[in-house]
Formats: C-alpha cells, structure tokens, sequence
C-alpha cells in the first residue's frame, strides 16, 4: 500500500478538508508547521522528553497469563495505555498538540471531549504549559462522565455543555468548531481523534503511531517474532490506528477493528459504522458516517461514550476498502462482561471503550492456535467508568 | 454563459440598488409558510432568495439557525421536498433562488443527480458553507453541465492567495463573510469589512455581497454602501421563530424584509 494521505489529505476516497472558508488558512497554516515539526530534530527531541518522562513511556507489553489460560488459544499480550498519565492514550496525541500550539504561540487550546478522557489530557497538558484551556462537552456525556468533568476543573479548565443534538461527542466537536472559527487567531483546536479536517487524521496519527512502534520492538524482544493479530477498538480509531500504524506492511499481522454494538447493530441503537453506515462528510472528513437516506447524521449509542460517535476516521474506511484491517462490533453487554473478566482475571479494569477489544479478544482466542500471538490495545483504564457501572447495577456509592 | 443572478445584478445596478439577500430555512416551521414567504419576501423587497437546506450538524452556524434547522427537521423537511417546493414556487415568481446546503445533503442525494434536479426545478445558484472550492472538484462538471453557479465563500482570515483562488472561481456571486465566527454574531468592523471587498473585487468581476451579522436596517444600509449585496439571515430567521405560532407571521417577517430594503434604498439615493 503507498502512503497516505495525498497532499489533499486523502485516504483514497476518504478524508479531505470540508470546512467553511475561515478555517481554511488555519489548516494550511498547521499543515505547513506540523511538516515542519516532524522533519525538526528539536521538536522530536522535545516530545520525546515529554513522553518518556511525563507521560511515563514506554508503556508495558503485559503478557496476560491468566486470560490467554482462561480463554484457552492464542497467547494474549496487552498493551497497556492505561498506564500512560492521565489513563488514556489520549495524552499521547495531547502532548504534541499542546508542543506544537506552543510554536504557533497561540495562548489558548480547546478540545472536545466524549468519554472526558481526550479533555483531561488537553486540560493537563495546558496545565503544564500554562496554556488557557476549554473544554466542549454534550451535557448527556457530561452526566455519564462526571467525574472527568471534575477533573477538568480541578485541572483548571473551563468545561462547557453542549445541549444540542445528540448531546455527545458529535456535538462536542461541532461547538468547539464554531469556536476556532470564532478564535482562531488567538486558538489551536486539539482535536482528539483522527477526525475532521487534513491535516487532523495525519498528525494525529503520527502522534498515535508510537504505540505500535514501541509494540513492534517488545514484541520481538519477547517472542523474537511479529504478532499475528491486533484488536483495537475504535471511536474515531486513534488509539487503533496508533497500534497499527507500524504494522501496516506487514500484510501478514492481521488487524481488527472493534466498534461499538451498543444494544445490536439490529436494533438500530449502536455506533457500528462500517455495519450500518455508508460515505458521507461530517465535521471536515469524507468517511463512512451513520445517516439516513436524506443525509441526517444519525444518533448513536454505546455504554461507552468514547465510541458513540456516527462516522469514523478516513484512514480506517480506506483499510477497510483495501482489505487491510477488518471491522466487527461488540455490544454494550459483550463489554460489561469484558470489562468483568479482565477485573477478575488480570486485575485490570479496563475503560469501556477497551473493553469493547477484550470483548472481541474473548470470541477470537479460543479460536486461535495456542502458538499464536494477539496483541491487544489497552486504550485506558476503567477508573473513570466505576460510577456508571455502579450505576447500571443500581448501587449507590 | 450569463445566469439569472447575473442579470438581477444587472439590473440593479442599473437601477442605482444593492441587492438584498434574505435568508430563510426552508421548512421553518413548514415548507408551506416558506412557500408562503419566498412569495411575500420577494414583494417585500427581496432580491433574491435563500434557501437553508436544514442538517442535522450545521457547523458554520450559530444557535438562531441551528434551531430553525431542527424545527425544519421536526416537520419531515427532505431535500427532495425542497426541490418539488421550488417547483411550485416557479408557477408564482421568478425570483432568484439559491440554497444553502451543507454537502452531505448534497453528496447523499447524488451530486449528479442533485445538479440536474436542482437546474430543472429553478433553483439559480448553490452555497455550502463546508465546501471550499479546494474540494468541489467533484461538482464543478455536474454543476456548469446543469447550469447551476457555485456561489463560493471568503472570509477575514482568508489570504491574499486565497482570495484570488476563491474569488476566481465563485459565480453570481462571491459572499463574503463579514466576521470571523458564525452566523448571527454582530458586526463591529464596518471599515475592514469594507477593505476586504475591495480587495475581493481587484480579484474577479463577480459581484461581492456581504453577510453574517447583518441584523438591522442601519446595518443593511451601512453594507449597501460597500458591497453588491446584503444578506440577512439569523436575524430573519429569528422574527420566524418568534412569531412561527402566530396567524400574522409571514406578514410581519415581510414588513421586518420591507424595512431592510427602504433603508437600504434611501441610503443609496442619499449617496447619489
């Protein structure tokens, strides 16, 4: 496969730059810094410093004994972003971000957040770069995620509701869009996924791709050999394209994409893309979109709120289309018993949205020889999920 | 080839005028009353007409449209219905008609299709305000095939290269965006504003008209003096949201249309 995107920032058919006219001399502007950026031995240096020794990288490679036992097939290995600060890949992403906003000495950073976990590494690494802070949230999100909206705050940003539409991460992102149209001399949009607008995909991306790069190196250091299958789970797909990114060529590691069932792709109540969806254009990106015949972005569900979002990144629908990564979807309840599982068997409480990969992980295993090697993507950790399921399960805490 | 926008542009400047743009969501609060207002708005004192193409995620627009798009959505408006509107419509007035359509209204109707449909049944001319012309690549055949300009947006923030770039390739019209935000902000800076269309107008040939914060008949004035065209839209939108349950509505949107225009024309005349 050549390199994507083009210069248009196109993932064959995929991706793009559909954005009202005030934000396109910004686009070009980031573009032309982040090519700088990325060819700038200070700036690389920079972020690796921040990464090792304030996001706490290398992550471990964690052999998972007892699940790979329990499941009975292939060896199971986690990649553990859930130990990254702040307990999401998302920081990864965050920190460059925030490094490159610093270049462009813009005073001020905005994010939108879904499960909170994309806001409380924006609003951290504002923090640390003392940098002005909002954060854009569906008020829906807002409840399901309370205790990352407090964290934000702590942290010192501005967390602001959005009660429009849907009132999740779909919303989120079109009121911090309105925004940076509004600011955009003064403001650097930290986009959290690899959504939107070239060069957003790319750069995120970039970002991203140090966890299948630190994968690649472990992996062989462990078994002396290439895994033969990777599950991620996929909202926007940043933390998937980040795992798989480096192993792109090599056509013989098989590559899963997990989106979220949310009560049955048959139910119509879900953020199963590639299940239900067709090409469409929201929020800057050219992608397979969740809509109806009329062209209505529609409403999605998910337990989890970091993969209820209608399309996905243009990068994932042109593997997809290629045959190079595969897409399934588990549902809300595969998840919770997921989420119990590695709870019980690892002693990891995996976020939601991970636990949408183990789900996946737990039907895959036991149908793989005992020699073969799995690698899944541990996006984030389940600390800030505890309340809903208390919730779900009907205690008070 | 000239085009119906052309000509109206023509001819006001014949006549001494600007050309007053006004802003409706089409099926806000039912496609019957926008029928309704197109007819009324246009004897009012309307130019030409615009034509929202309510979405459900409408990133370029602030909270006044934003809602007259869901009220559009609640009443079952489609593109499709849209387009048999403008049919009718064409039995009652040949005022010029462009709509504003985020692109995947359009892309999920068929670009092809969505050109010849929309030519066919009268529509003069297409806005999306997500589709710089960097992407419209896809429309530009379909579109010249059907005879429907692609009406092209520049802003505050664009460059001098990209005025000329975009300039150069809006037809009837280039709008330009007053403000750098989203619709139904307020305008503050009249003299950048007019700095900026004299700008665009080094660049092409193809009158500018001038919107976003256009909310009063001293503000319609004050643009009529600097630009080809005014455009008025959440500031419309917003009398037929407040009087959307009322017998009198679309009478007193089309006195709120006369007003825009008298000053307008008054402001022109003093000027001569």
């Amino acid at each position: 496969m050549s390199a994507v995107p083009n210069k248009q920032g196109r993932f064959g058919a995929y991706g793009g730059r559909y954005v009202p006219e005030t934000l396109m001399p910004a686009l070009l502007e980031l573009e032309q810094e982040y090519a700088r950026v990325k060819k700038d031995r200070g700036f690389q240096s920079e972020l690796a410093y921040y990464l090792k020794h304030y996001v706490g990288r290398p992550t471990p490679l964690y052999y998972a004994q007892r699940l790979t036992k329990r499941l009975g097939g292939a060896k199971i290995y986690l990649k553990r972003e859930d130990l990254c600060h702040t307990g999401a890949h998302k920081i990864n992403n965050a920190i460059g971000q925030g490094l490159l906003t610093r270049r462009m000495k813009k005073p001020r950073i905005i994010a939108e957040t879904g499960a909170g976990q994309h806001g409380v590494a924006t609003a951290t690494v504002a923090a640390m770069f003392g940098l002005q802070c909002e954060v854009y949230m569906g008020t829906e999100d807002m409840r399901r995620q309370a205790l990352n909206v407090f964290r934000m705050r702590l942290l010192g940003a501005t967390v602001t509701g959005v009660d429009a539409g849907s009132r999740t991460l779909k919303d989120a992102i079109s009121e911090a869009m309105r925004d940076w149209t509004t600011n955009i001399r003064t403001t650097h949009y930290v986009l959290g996924s690899v959504l939107g607008a070239h060069p957003y995909p790319m750069m995120i991306r970039d970002f991203q791709s140090i966890i299948g790069r630190e994968v690649r190196r472990q992996i062989l250091a462990a078994e002396g050999r290439l895994p033969d299958c990777l599950i991620a789970c996929v909202g926007g797909g940043s933390n998937a394209i980040g795992l798989f990114h480096a192993f792109i060529r090599d056509k013989k590691v098989k590559m899963i994409g997990v989106e979220a069932g949310g009560l049955g792709v048959a139910s119509g109540k879900h953020a199963a893309r590639f299940a239900g969806g067709k090409p469409g254009v929201l929020q800057g990106t050219m992608t397979y979109l969740l809509q109806g015949d009329d062209g209505q972005v529609n409403m999605t569900h998910s337990v989890s709120a970091g993969l209820d979002y209608a399309a996905i990144g243009p990068e994932h629908s042109y593997l997809r289309d290629a045959g190079r990564a595969e897409y399934t979807s588990v549902t809300d309840d595969e998840a919770m018993a997921a989420f119990d599982l590695l709870a019980r068997e690892e002693g990891i409480m995996p976020a939601l949205e991970s636990a949408h990969a183990i789900a996946h992980t737990m039907k895959v295993a036991p149908t793989m020889k005992k020699n073969k090697l799995l690698i899944v993507n541990l996006s984030g950790r389940g600390d800030k999920d505890v309340q809903q399921i208390a919730n779900m399960r009907g205690i008070t805490l | 080839m000239t085009s119906k926008l052309d000509r109206t542009f023509a001819q006001l400047r014949q006549r001494g005028e600007k050309a007053l743009i006004t802003y409706v969501m089409a099926g806000d609060p039912s496609l019957q009353e926008t029928e309704q207002l197109v007819v009324e708005l246009e004897q009012a004192g309307a130019d030409i007409i615009e034509l929202g193409v309510p979405f459900s995620d409408p990133i370029a627009d602030g909270p006044v449209i934003q809602q007259a798009a869901e009220r559009a959505l609640r009443s079952g408006t489609s593109l499709r219905a849209i387009l048999a509107m403008v049919v009718r419509l064409r039995a009652r007035t040949q005022v010029p008609i462009v709509l504003m359509a985020y692109y995947n209204s359009i892309h999920a109707f068929g670009t092809e299709r969505f050109c010849q449909e929309a030519a066919q049944a009268g529509i003069d001319g297409l806005i999306m305000p997500d589709m710089p012309p960097d992407e419209a690549g896809p429309l530009k055949g379909p579109a010249a095939a059907a005879g429907l300009p692609l009406i092209f947006l520049l802003a505050p923030t664009s460059t001098p290269e990209r005025r000329t770039f975009v300039a150069r390739q809006s037809q009837g019209f280039v709008y330009y965006v007053s403000l750098t935000g989203i619709t139904g902000a307020k305008l503050v800076n009249l003299a950048s504003v007019a700095k900026n269309v004299e700008k665009i107008r080094k660049a092409t040939n193809v009158p500018v008209a001038v919107g976003f914060g256009v909310a009063t008949p001293e503000d319609a004035a004050k643009v009529a003096a600097i630009a080809d065209g005014v455009i008025v839209g959440s500031a419309i939108v917003k009398q037929i949201a407040a009087y959307r349950e009322k017998p009198d509505m679309v009478k007193h949107v089309a006195g709120f249309v006369r007003s825009l225009k008298t000053a307008m024309r008054t402001a022109q005349a003093n000027a001569r």
